[in-house]
């Protein structure tokens, strides 16, 4: 009772700390924000992804959506395991084949039965290069051959590297936007690859023209 | 209650009255030419009218909590604005503390200043220290790709959102005899008198324009509008002498300098944005854009308002 209690106050917190710091916006734009069972697949630049993805979600929807991410960071201490647990109810995989008794995808797949939405972030890592997107892993394609009837989201979300880049402890403030789009599934006996690479090409779509604003030289 | 109180209730109760008869207006356009909202300049109308209703409500509750209530409200409207203006300028990775420095402490030592009543300082804050001292952190990490850009561009968005801002709630501080503890009714006049001429000038130019200002950066902004809204804000800044320590020709005369520094406000801000290629600053207020768009006009003639009143008016 306490430990929910305290969990809604956290996230509230957050939410709220999110809002003040990026002013987030939902774009819906080719999918509407209606409680079917969907997997939210997005770039991935920031630890804060998920937490502007949950913030615009509307509530009855963020409810039942569930963030995939790595146990490795979020049981390192009581607060995170709190925060990642508690909070976000994430689904927590451990990323290192060595050292893991659970195969991710078993997580993920017994996340989806209980009939919970999720976010995944299919470039596996945070990306820190200068290419918009890094080559998906299988883990998408995979999610989509078990559970065929799952919509997959795709998820473009903007600004938030330059809010929080990798290694500065103090955000910057900048308007950020989270940009939701059509939703694609695995057509009938389509290869891994192409069904990727469609994947990538249908969350690229949703960047915005001027992808790097802080980059340009205009003199 | 007091006579501040009472003026300031006057005011309000106005406001609201005019902002009943626009809600009716934009309703009963609706009903007639387009209920199942498709007709799109109804629709800006209406999110408009509701925004005005959201900041009138923000600003009352400000005036009522007194001199901490009006910073407040103005540190945060700047913090907004800042947050809008720095995402459309040329950043690079290395400037990260630098900008982080524009909002945590030069945007919260500003309006301390202000509160604390350190003219010298807060006057000197961001065009002198700020103007050195944000560039020394950026140059201290080693990256002069774009720098002047950069710098610049920096300094314009504190100029603008932050030191420009600031002369609102600076208006609480001025020592005008004879109108002790009323100041806050400069800053309604400043703000109501700049407002009303936006939408004057949008009303009239969407009634009457025909030949644009400056076609090349709004074709919006017309001659018609310009000059009908300038005019009749001024006439309505002239009537509401009586909340200020001007004489209704006093009035006139500040009115028709802030409606028109507000006009240039509004032109010059949308040359940035024609520069940086967006059609508004943010998406925070519906139907307005964001903060910088509805308040590019008072930012241009806060300044200029305060320290016309300072010289001629106050005693500090």
């Amino acid at each position: 009772m306490t430990r929910s209690f305290l969990a809604w106050l956290t996230g509230s917190a957050i939410t709220t700390f999110g809002r003040l710091i990026t002013a987030v916006r939902a774009i819906w734009d080719g999918v509407e924000p209606v409680p079917s069972q969907r997997v939210y697949f997005a770039n991935h630049t920031s630890n804060g992804d998920f937490i502007l993805i949950w913030t615009v979600l509307p509530s009855a929807l963020r409810a039942h959506t569930r963030p995939v991410a790595g146990a490795d960071y979020w049981l390192k201490s009581p607060l995170r395991t709190f925060i990642g647990r508690d909070v976000f109810n994430a689904v927590l995989i451990n990323r290192n084949a060595e050292e893991r008794s659970q195969d991710p995808m078993e997580l993920i797949l017994q996340g989806l039965d209980t009939g919970a939405s999720l976010i995944i972030f299919p470039e596996g890592t945070r990306n820190t290069t200068d290419k918009p997107l890094l080559p998906f892993k299988s883990g998408l394609y995979n999610i989509s051959q078990a559970r065929p009837e799952v919509d997959l989201v795709p998820v473009w979300i903007d600004n938030l590297n330059d809010v929080m880049p990798k290694g500065k402890l103090v955000p910057i403030p900048l308007l950020c936007t989270v940009t939701f789009g059509a939703s694609i599934r695995v057509a009938p006996g389509e290869d891994r690859k192409d069904f990727l690479k469609r994947a990538e090409t249908a969350l690229l779509a949703l960047a915005p023209a001027d992808e790097a604003p802080a980059e340009e030289a205009r003199a | 209650m007091n006579e501040t109180h009472a003026d300031f209730l006057t005011l309000l109760a106005g406001i609201i009255g005019i902002l009943i008869v626009a809600s009716g207006i934009g309703y009963a356009l609706k009903q007639r030419v387009a209920p199942d909202g498709t007709n799109a300049t109804i629709e800006n109308l209406n999110a408009r009218i509701l925004a005005w209703w959201g900041m009138t409500a923000f600003l009352a509750v400000a005036f009522l909590a007194g001199r901490g209530g009006v910073i407040a409200l103005f540190a945060f409207t700047s913090f907004a604005a800042l947050r809008e203006f720095v995402t459309l300028t040329t950043r690079r990775a290395s400037d990260h503390w630098a900008i982080a420095c524009a909002f945590f402490v030069i945007l919260p030592l500003q309006y301390w200043l202000i509160w604390y009543e350190w003219y010298g300082m807060w006057s000197l804050l961001i065009p002198v220290y700020a103007f050195l001292i944000l560039p020394i952190i950026a140059v201290l990490q080693g990256d002069s790709r774009n720098f002047l850009v950069r710098i610049s561009q920096m300094q314009w968005a504190l100029m603008i959102c932050v030191f420009c801002a600031s002369h609102v709630p600076a208006l609480l501080f001025l020592d005008i005899p004879g109108f002790e503890a009323r100041n806050v009714l400069l800053i309604a006049f400043l703000i109501v008198v700049v407002q009303l001429s936006d939408v004057l000038q949008y009303t009239w130019g969407k009634l009457f324009g025909r030949h644009p200002v400056a076609p090349s950066l709004s074709p919006s902004k017309t001659w018609e509008g310009l000059i009908g809204g300038v005019a009749s804000a001024t006439l309505i800044g002239t009537a509401l002498f009586w909340i200020t320590p001007f004489t209704p020709l006093q009035a006139a005369g500040m009115s028709l300098v802030i409606t028109l520094a507000g006009f240039f406000g509004g032109l010059v801000m949308s040359a940035i944005k024609r520069d940086r290629g967006v059609k508004d600053w943010g998406h925070m207020i519906a139907g307005h854009g964001g903060f910088i768009d509805r308040l590019d006009s008072v930012v241009f003639s806060a300044p200029l308002f305060f320290h016309l009143t300072r010289y001629y008016w106050s005693l500090t």
